[in-house]
């Protein structure tokens, strides 16, 4: 079955979505990263969605629920790479993603965390 | 002129229109915002014809007025229709399974928005863009 690999850097764990990411391949993550975060006791999730050229209102809400998700087990998330484009797309939509936190690239969103875990 | 007609029975069916349109919205030199609202507004159209209708089918088609070049999809499909469409439209609607903002949001995403429905038959959606390649050559602005 397809899966979205996720990788450990010390305490966070690094999800890179490279793909057009379908329905369930969302959902599938979201339990994975469920799993592995019980499993690592990891304080971090790191997603970088940079890959993405688009971003509807239901995989924004399945990152959202990761955010929601992942804090309730102990880990702040950050969304990475956001494409400008993909950002005004979900201004426009209405979808700002309250709560979420974000950053540029991969290392400010590592420092982010440092300073969220800190 | 028609291009392609892609039918929609799966989740996955949903990421072929977007890489469809994606494809032929590059073709006519879109820049990458244009692109962006347009796929992003036909995946959410798409994702509701599965969920309210149980699928359907997208037509995609290269429109041409003077100097401009639009790109039009057209959602159709066979399912309830919708009873309330002010509501519907209106921003933030949702009748179920947590969507939400799907036909509020494309309408805005998109140049043109038209939509018929009848209780009972079915719903057809149709959104298009536009574009003047002479006025955003690829990669300006």
């Amino acid at each position: 079955m397809e899966r979205i690999a996720i990788a450990q850097i010390g305490d966070c764990l690094l999800v890179t979505i490279q793909v057009d990411m379908h329905d369930r391949l969302a959902l599938t993550l979201r339990e994975d990263l469920g799993q592995r975060l019980v499993q690592t006791q990891a304080t971090g999730v790191l997603l970088d969605i940079s890959g993405l050229d688009t971003l509807d209102t239901f995989i924004a809400r399945v990152l959202a629920g990761i955010a929601s998700m992942s804090k309730l087990l102990g880990a702040e998330t950050v969304i990475i790479g956001m494409r400008p484009a993909v950002a005004m797309t979900l201004v426009e939509l209405g979808l700002t993603l309250d709560g979420v936190n974000t950053a540029l690239d991969v290392e400010r969103g590592m420092a982010l965390l440092r300073r969220k875990n800190a | 002129m028609p291009l392609e007609t892609v039918s929609v029975d799966t989740e996955r069916d949903v990421s072929r229109v977007r890489r469809a349109i994606t494809a032929y919205a590059d073709n006519l030199s879109f820049d990458l915002l244009a692109r962006t609202h347009l796929v992003t507004a036909a995946s959410e159209l798409a994702r509701n014809m599965l969920a309210y209708a149980g699928g359907g089918s997208v037509r995609i088609a290269k429109l041409r007025h003077e100097a401009r070049v639009g790109l039009k999809a057209t959602f159709e499909d066979q399912g309830p229709g919708i009873e309330n469409l002010d509501e519907a439209l209106s921003d933030g609607f949702s009748s179920s399974l947590g969507l939400g903002l799907g036909l509020g949001g494309a309408r805005r995403l998109v140049d043109d928005f038209e939509l018929e429905t009848a209780v009972g038959e079915g719903t057809t959606v149709s959104i298009a863009s536009w574009h003047e390649p002479d006025r955003h050559p690829p990669g300006g602005p």
